[in-house]
C-alpha cells in the first residue's frame, strides 16, 4: 500500500459563485500556493480556462433525480462516477476541489456526498465556498435565482473585488448577503486574497465541528483588512454572546434574522423576499420523542424549500448534545459531546430557505419543549 | 454457513505478485493477467510474472477481455489492447477524456464510451460512433449478432453499429450503471444507483424489478447453463432465475453463502454449475449451485480488504483473484 492513510476520507471543497466572480482566480491561488498538498480538481467546461494542476477532470454536471420518491433528492451523477474513478489514483492527491458553473445549484453537489454510499465511504464534503462579486452581486440577487441559492447554501462566502466598490456599496452588498445567510463565514477580498485555511479544511459538515450556530454577522468587524492575509479570523465565530437578546419570562426566545433592521456596527440588514434565515430557540430541554418525529416530518414536507438547517439540542435526561444538520430533505444527526457544567442547556435550530413558514416552524419547535 | 465441515481449498491457492490495488483479472489463454489501478498489467505465473505499463501516465478505469488479449480503458483517454506476450496496441486515444465503459468479445471487436460518445470497433478496425442520451456507464456486446447494449441515466439501449438506425431504447427512470444480456439473448439487465437491478424482456420490453439489496450491485455473472444470474451487493449471493419465459418475474431469488460481509464480486464457472464469491472482507467461497455446498478458497489473515477482481479460466479449472489492498492469487482446482 502507498504511504498515505488508507482509510482516511478525502475532503472535498465545492467552489460556487456566479460567472466572473473569481472562482478560477481562487482555484489558481489554492493550486499555486506553497502548501505541500496535492489536489484533484473537478472543473466544468474542460479546457477553456488555464488551470495549472496535474490532475484536472472535466465534469458534465449531470443532475440525476434519485428514484426514491424524494422529489428534491437530486445528485450529480457525473461526480459519483468521477470520484469512483479518482479513487484509482488514491494516495496521489490529498483533497478534491469541485468548481461548479456559475449557474449551478449547489444542492445536488452537496447531496451527492450524503446519498451515494460509495462516495460517502471514500470522501467527505468539507465546505461549500461561494465567491461573490462585490460590484455585481446585488444585481444578480435580483435577477438570478442561482446566485441567491449559492449565497444561501454557503459555509464560507468570499466577497471579492471589494476594490471596485465604495465603502457604502460594500456595506450594502454585505447586508444583502447577511439578509439571506447570516451563518456563513464571510471574507472581504481583492483578487480572492484569503488565507487558504479560510477556505480549505473547514469541516463544515462535520457534526463534531458544529459548535455554535450564532449568526456570524453579530460580530462587528471594525478594522479594515482588505488585501491582507490575516489568519485566525474565524476563531471569533465560536462561543461568545454578543449583545444577548432579552429573554422573555416564558424562557422561549426566538430571533429571526433578516427581518428586522438590526444596526450592529452600522451595517444594514435587508429582508430578502424569497430567501430567508430563521433561528428558533428553547431555553431548556426538548423531548426527543416529540422533536425527532416533528423535524423528520417537517423536513419531508417542506424540505424542498429548506436549503440548509442545523441544530444543537438538549434532550431531556441526556447528558450529551444532540447535533443535526440537513441539506434539503437529507438529515444527519448524532449525540455529540456532553454539555459542560457551566454551559446553559439551550436548544437552538437555524434554517435557511425559500419562503420559510416562520410561525409554523416556531410553533412546531416550541411544542417539542420538554 | 462456513464451519469445520466446510471443505477448504486454501492449500491449492498460489499467491501472485500484485503490490497495488487490483482493478481486474483475466486469463489470456492460459496466462494469468492482473490489471492494476495504477496503469500496469502483470502477466504470467507465480515466479515468472512480467510487468507491462499499459497506461504509463494513467489509472485503469475499465477492463474487458477480447479473446486472448485484455483491453483496458484509462483516465488518460486511451483504450489499449495487451496480449499474453506483453505487447500493447493503442486502439484509441482521446486526450483529456476518461474511458467510462468498455466491452470486448472474442473476435477482437471492442466498444467503449467517453461521456455520451459510444464507439464500436469491429475486428477489422472499422469504428462507428453513436451518442447516448447521457454518459454511458455500462456496455456489453450481446451474445448474438454485432450488437452493443448500453446503460445510462434513464434506461438502456441496444445498438447495431453497422446500421444507420438509432439505438433501440429501453426506458426506466433512474441511473443505470452496469449492463448484461442473458446468454440466450432474451433478457437485458442493468444494475442501478438505487441498489436494485432492472430487467427487460427484449422481445416485448416487459419490466422486471429486482430489488432489496443493501448496496449497489457492481458484479453480475451468468451461470454456465444461462439459467441463473448471480449478483453482488448483499450479505449473501443473490441469484435470480432466468430459465422460464418470464425470467424472474414474480419469483424469489436464491440466496447462497450467507455471511456477515457483503458480496463484492461473483464469477460463475464456465463449465460447471459452480460459483466463486468474493467478499468485502477478503473471503472467497466456492458454492455449488445445485446443493448450495460451500468450499473455502480464501480466509485472509492479514489483508482483509475487498475482493475487487475474480475470474475463471476458460476451461473452468483455475480461479484468479485480486484485492483492493494489492494481493492476488490463483486457485487450481484439485
Amino acid at each position: 500500500m502507498s504511504g498515505t492513510a488508507g482509510n482516511e476520507k478525502i475532503p472535498v471543497t465545492v467552489l460556487t459563485g456566479y460567472l466572473g466572480a473569481g472562482k478560477t482566480t481562487l482555484l489558481n491561488r489554492i493550486l499555486t500556493e506553497q502548501h505541500g498538498q496535492k489536489y484533484a480538481v473537478i472543473v466544468n467546461e474542460f479546457g477553456e480556462i488555464g488551470i495549472d494542476n496535474d490532475l484536472v477532470v472535466g465534469a458534465d454536471e449531470e443532475v440525476f433525480e434519485m428514484n426514491n420518491g424524494c422529489i428534491c433528492c437530486t445528485v450529480r451523477g457525473d461526480l459519483i462516477r468521477i470520484i469512483e474513478g479518482l479513487m484509482k489514483r488514491k494516495g496521489k492527491f490529498d483533497a478534491i476541489i469541485i468548481e461548479t458553473t456559475g449557474l449551478a445549484d449547489p444542492a445536488p453537489v452537496a447531496q451527492t456526498f450524503f446519498v451515494d454510499q460509495d462516495v460517502q465511504a471514500k470522501s467527505r464534503l468539507d465546505a461549500v465556498v461561494t465567491i461573490a462579486d462585490a460590484k455585481w452581486l446585488s444585481d444578480r440577487l435580483r435577477d438570478a435565482p442561482e446566485a441567491k441559492n449559492q449565497i444561501a447554501f454557503a459555509d464560507v462566502i468570499i466577497l471579492n473585488k471589494t476594490d471596485l466598490v465604495s465603502a457604502e456599496e460594500l456595506r450594502e452588498v454585505e447586508a444583502r448577503i447577511r439578509g439571506i445567510n447570516p451563518y456563513a463565514t464571510l471574507h472581504k477580498t481583492e483578487r480572492c486574497a484569503v488565507p487558504l485555511d479560510a477556505v480549505l479544511g473547514r469541516n463544515a459538515f462535520d457534526l463534531d465541528r458544529i459548535l455554535d450556530i450564532e449568526p456570524t454577522f453579530l460580530e462587528v468587524e471594525d478594522h479594515h483588512d482588505h488585501g491582507h492575509d490575516h489568519h485566525g479570523h474565524d476563531h471569533h465565530d465560536h462561543g461568545h454572546k454578543h449583545d444577548d437578546h432579552k429573554h422573555g419570562n416564558d424562557g422561549h426566545e426566538h430571533d429571526s434574522h433578516g427581518h428586522k433592521a438590526h444596526g450592529h456596527g452600522g451595517a444594514k440588514h435587508y429582508h430578502d423576499e424569497d430567501m430567508q434565515s430563521l433561528s428558533v430557540r428553547i431555553d431548556g430541554d426538548v423531548d426527543p420523542e416529540k422533536f425527532l418525529p416533528w423535524i423528520q416530518d417537517y423536513i419531508q414536507r417542506e424540505g424542498a424549500a429548506i436549503l440548509r438547517s442545523k441544530g444543537i439540542l438538549a434532550f431531556k435526561n441526556e447528558p450529551r448534545r444532540f447535533v443535526y444538520q440537513g441539506v434539503h430533505m437529507i438529515l444527519d444527526g448524532d449525540l455529540q459531546r456532553e454539555w459542560k457544567p457551566d454551559e446553559a442547556r439551550i436548544s437552538r435550530m437555524v434554517f435557511i430557505g425559500r419562503h420559510l413558514k416562520e410561525d409554523e416552524i416556531r410553533q412546531g419547535f416550541l411544542a417539542c419543549a420538554a | 454457513m462456513v464451519d469445520e465441515k466446510t471443505q477448504s481449498l486454501r492449500d491449492h491457492v498460489v499467491m501472485l505478485e500484485a503490490g497495488a490495488p487490483v482493478s481486474a483479472v483475466a486469463f489470456l489463454g492460459k496466462t494469468p493477467a492482473i490489471v492494476l489501478d495504477g496503469g500496469e498489467i502483470l502477466l504470467g505465473e507465480h515466479g515468472a510474472q512480467t510487468r507491462v505499463a499499459a497506461h504509463p501516465d494513467g489509472a485503469i478505469l475499465v477492463t474487458a477481455q477480447a479473446g486472448k488479449a485484455v483491453v483496458t480503458g484509462g483516465d488518460d483517454g486511451r483504450v489499449v489492447r495487451t496480449d499474453a506476450t506483453g505487447a500493447c496496441e493503442e486502439i484509441s486515444a482521446t486526450k483529456g477524456r476518461w474511458i467510462d465503459a468498455l466491452t470486448a468479445r472474442d473476435d477482437g471487436a471492442i466498444a467503449w464510451a467517453c461521456g455520451k460518445d459510444v464507439f464500436c470497433r469491429d475486428a477489422k478496425g472499422a469504428t462507428k460512433r453513436v451518442s447516448a442520451p447521457t454518459t454511458a456507464r455500462g456496455l456489453v456486446f450481446t451474445p448474438k449478432g454485432y450488437r452493443v447494449a448500453m446503460a445510462y441515466y434513464g434506461g438502456a439501449a441496444l445498438w447495431f453499429p453497422n446500421t444507420e438506425s438509432p439505438p433501440e431504447a429501453f426506458e426506466w427512470k433512474g441511473s443505470h450503471l452496469d449492463v448484461t444480456v442473458s446468454p440466450d439473448g432474451r433478457f437485458l439487465v442493468t444494475s442501478m444507483q438505487e441498489n436494485a437491478l432492472h430487467g427487460w424482456r427484449i422481445a416485448d420490453k416487459a419490466h422486471m424489478r429486482m430489488s432489496g439489496y443493501p448496496a449497489k450491485v457492481r458484479s453480475m455473472s451468468w451461470s454456465a447453463d444461462g439459467f441463473w444470474l448471480a449478483t453482488s451487493g448483499a450479505d449473501s449471493c443473490v441469484i435470480w432465475p432466468f430459465k422460464d419465459k418470464d425470467g424472474p418475474m414474480n419469483k424469489q431469488p436464491r440466496e447462497l453463502a450467507a455471511r456477515k460481509a457483503k458480496v463484492a464480486r461473483v464469477a460463475c464457472n464456465s463449465k460447471a454449475l459452480l460459483l466463486a464469491i468474493g467478499f468485502e472482507d477478503g473471503w472467497i467461497l466456492l458454492v455449488r449451485l445445485n446443493d448450495g455446498s460451500e468450499m473455502l478458497v480464501r480466509r485472509p489473515d492479514g489483508d482483509r480488504s475487498p475482493i475487487t477482481a475474480l475470474v475463471w479460466s476458460n476451461d473452468g479449472t483455475r480461479l484468479l483473484f485480486g484485492t483492493e489492498a494489492g494481493e492476488a492469487g490463483l486457485l487450481t482446482l484439485p
